[in-house]
């Protein structure tokens, strides 16, 4: 399903131009929520992009083939998406703001690199573009089925921060957060797209480039014989040099110490996998991100994410118009999960409604928030058959329920 | 042997980090590592712009114990992060050190595509026939009815000839030398790395521990003499007959040509597309 690319490019160019140039504001653009990656991705400072076609993320590729040559960044078309995470962790090491684009197949082959990109704390994000799966699946319609791979798929514990935007303007701002979040933690970050947001159009208002707030990794100061790879200040950040630097240090996916030399070491081990825990668990105020709506009064909250949050806001809109008390909260950042927000919810409400796109992967983790509460008061709503659950669905169970 | 003297190899070295390092008394892997630090250091490459890469086994464990720039990578894919790097900085030198388990098998994909793209890598192969660190497998190199720990029957498949491999997937530079012949594996680590296009050297190295005991090849020194006697160079392969060919491991350069590098199109690529300026 290759969507035509309708000159997209140049016609987010002509609307730029027409807007007066010093005093301008926002750009304003018909986008997919595709594009919207690809340019937030663009400002975000990207330079190199490795990935392999798969609907629905192909346009991502697409746009950047045309555009990373005329900045002198790098596109390279990759033999496979194990290759594509690898290339971009390369580039990465070697001074680059790297991203690579994908869908549900391509992102199961990719979980041993993203393990490396995080055992090596190597910034470098991964765009899911999720579609109906397991396997092949149902190319391409949407699903909600990669929450839990997001975070677990690759083996071994390791860090995840994860995004899920709900809009085209969101899928900008998100790609720019995610490159940001990557550069900060030094951690392969990863953005969840729905099939549905990917390919969506949405007039959609950008911020002026110089509003567009860039993180870039912190670079050592120190001469090189006192460089250590992973010299974390309190908040487990660290700075990071890049390879012809004239630091000459050690990269491996082998359990490492402070200056990335293999170890079997139980206490380098333990202080290892401590800095990759920490550095989320320390920060997650910065990492988390929720939007909360109507729930001051609520009693019946709707907890959903991407495409199904959509749903869910009109469904709510309606029923607040006929007088029922239902409220929103929808993570932005789904890892690390919004354990707090979650809380301050089962406490305030009688009833959590889950609508989501799988068998219950979401419902999962409130449950585990939920150990006074019986189950009586979650309410799953699944649906996975690569159609979507309606908003006239969402309405009709809060109405049920109230 | 070029005349490098042992002082300076050590400075290359991590002697103060590393060692002892990995490797079973015996391996080749020593050898190869000699010949690279020497070639480069006889080429004067400053080290800040060499960038070692490796993947998952016995040979890929060598950038650990040298002074580069160095990333030991996954099982298989050592030569798709050195494309990363190379790309983003083409001016560095970028040496893949790889075994056959890691470059033939598991990263087979990687290595025919990074040939056909022709971009300027130095891959140097160590080619034991064998997965050693995970205790004597077979791998694609095992020769036919030989013995490991996964074939106790003999191995019914035939192996890869990895030079053809190279050589039919594209790659511009294609060497083969053994561990015996230390001058060879240096020179054409020299060459390799000059040569501007993705380049291949096979150094047919010994793993007596597990493969010679299991096929009954003898220890070390037995291993390698095996490797001077019926090993034979390029150049006489068309002066002897037939039978005296058949089964040698024929060393020297199969394959040298200038074709477009990779990085130095892609670079071109970007000049054409913003001299074409906005449209």
């Amino acid at each position: 399903m290759a969507t035509k690319k309708l000159k997209s490019t140049e016609y987010l160019k002509s609307l730029v131009k027409t807007e007066p140039a010093p005093e301008e504001k926002h750009r304003i653009a018909l986008l997919q929520g595709n594009q919207a990656v690809a340019y937030g991705a663009m400002d975000a400072g990207v330079n190199f992009f490795a990935g392999y076609p798969i609907t629905p993320s192909t346009e991502i590729a697409e746009i950047l083939s045309e555009e990373l040559p005329k900045r002198g960044g790098v596109y390279v078309q990759m033999e496979d998406e194990i290759a594509s995470i690898c290339a971009i962790t390369g580039a990465s090491l070697t001074g680059a703001k790297a991203l690579t684009a994908t869908s549900g197949p391509g992102f199961s082959l990719m979980q041993e690199g993203i393990g490396y990109a995080k055992i090596t704390e190597t910034p470098c994000v991964v765009v899911n573009v999720q579609r109906m799966g397991p396997s092949t699946g149902m190319p391409t319609s949407p699903a909600q089925g990669d929450i839990m791979q997001a975070k677990w798929g690759s083996h071994g514990d390791s860090p995840a921060i994860v995004l899920y935007p709900d809009s085209v303007r969101e899928s900008y701002e998100l790609t720019i957060r995610a490159v940001n979040l990557s550069e900060k933690y030094r951690t392969c970050v990863i953005l969840l797209l729905d099939e549905v947001i990917g390919h969506m159009r949405e007039a959609v208002t950008l911020p002026d480039l110089a509003n567009v707030r860039v993180i870039s990794r912190i670079k050592p100061t120190v001469p090189p014989h006192w460089y250590k790879h992973y010299d974390e200040n309190q908040k487990y950040l660290s700075p990071l040099a890049s390879y012809g630097e004239g630091y000459r240090f050690h990269v491996t996916g082998l359990t490492h110490d402070s200056h990335g030399f293999p170890t079997n070491k139980p206490s380098e081990a333990h202080e290892m996998m401590e800095r990759l825990r920490k550095k989320i668990t320390h920060n997650i105020r910065d990492l988390v991100q929720i939007e909360s709506r109507e729930m001051e009064d609520a009693k019946i909250a709707i907890f959903a994410a991407g495409i199904m949050s959509r749903a869910a806001k009109q469904a709510v809109a309606q029923a607040r118009a006929e007088g029922i008390p239902v409220g929103i909260l929808r993570p932005l950042t789904i890892w690390p999960f919004p354990d707090d927000a979650v809380r301050k919810m089962l406490r305030n409400v009688d009833t959590v409604i889950v609508p989501e796109l799988n068998q219950g992967q979401l419902i999962h983790e409130i449950r585990r928030l939920t150990k006074d509460k019986s189950d009586g008061d979650l309410i799953s709503m699944q649906r996975c058959d690569g159609a979507l659950i309606t908003p006239n669905e969402i309405l009709r169970k809060i109405k049920e329920v109230h | 042997m070029e005349n490098i003297p042992q002082k300076i190899i050590h400075e290359y070295l991590r002697h103060d980090k590393k060692f002892p390092h990995v490797w079973c008394a015996g391996c080749s892997n020593g050898i190869v590592l000699g010949a690279i630090i020497r070639a480069i250091a006889k080429m004067n490459i400053d080290r800040n712009d060499i960038v070692m890469v490796s993947g998952i086994g016995c040979s890929s464990r060598m950038p650990v114990y040298v002074d580069f720039n160095t990333l030991h990578t996954l099982h298989g894919r050592p030569i798709a992060y050195a494309t990363g790097v190379k790309l983003f900085k083409p001016h560095l030198k970028v040496i893949v050190v790889t075994g056959d388990g890691d470059c033939t098998a598991i990263g087979g994909n990687h290595f025919i595509h990074a040939a056909r793209r022709n971009i300027d890598l130095t891959v140097i192969l160590i080619n034991n026939n064998i997965y050693g660190m995970t205790g004597g497998q077979a791998s694609p190199t095992t020769p036919h009815m030989a013995i490991a720990t996964t074939t106790p029957y003999g191995n019914i498949e035939p192996d890869f000839n990895i030079c053809n491999l190279a050589i039919g997937a594209g790659a511009s530079f294609v060497a083969r030398t053994t561990a015996f012949h230390t001058n060879e594996v240096q020179n054409y680590v020299r060459d390799a790395i000059e040569h501007p296009g993705f380049s291949l050297i096979e150094v047919v190295s010994s793993c007596p521990v597990i493969y010679g005991r299991l096929n009954k090849k003898g220890g070390p020194a037995e291993m390698l003499k095996h490797m001077r006697d019926e090993s034979i160079p390029l150049t006489a392969v068309d002066k002897l007959p037939k039978e005296k060919v058949e089964g040698k491991i024929v060393r020297g350069i199969i394959k040298r040509v200038i074709e477009p590098e990779f990085c130095a199109e892609y670079a071109k690529l970007c000049e054409r597309v913003q001299a074409m300026g906005g449209e």
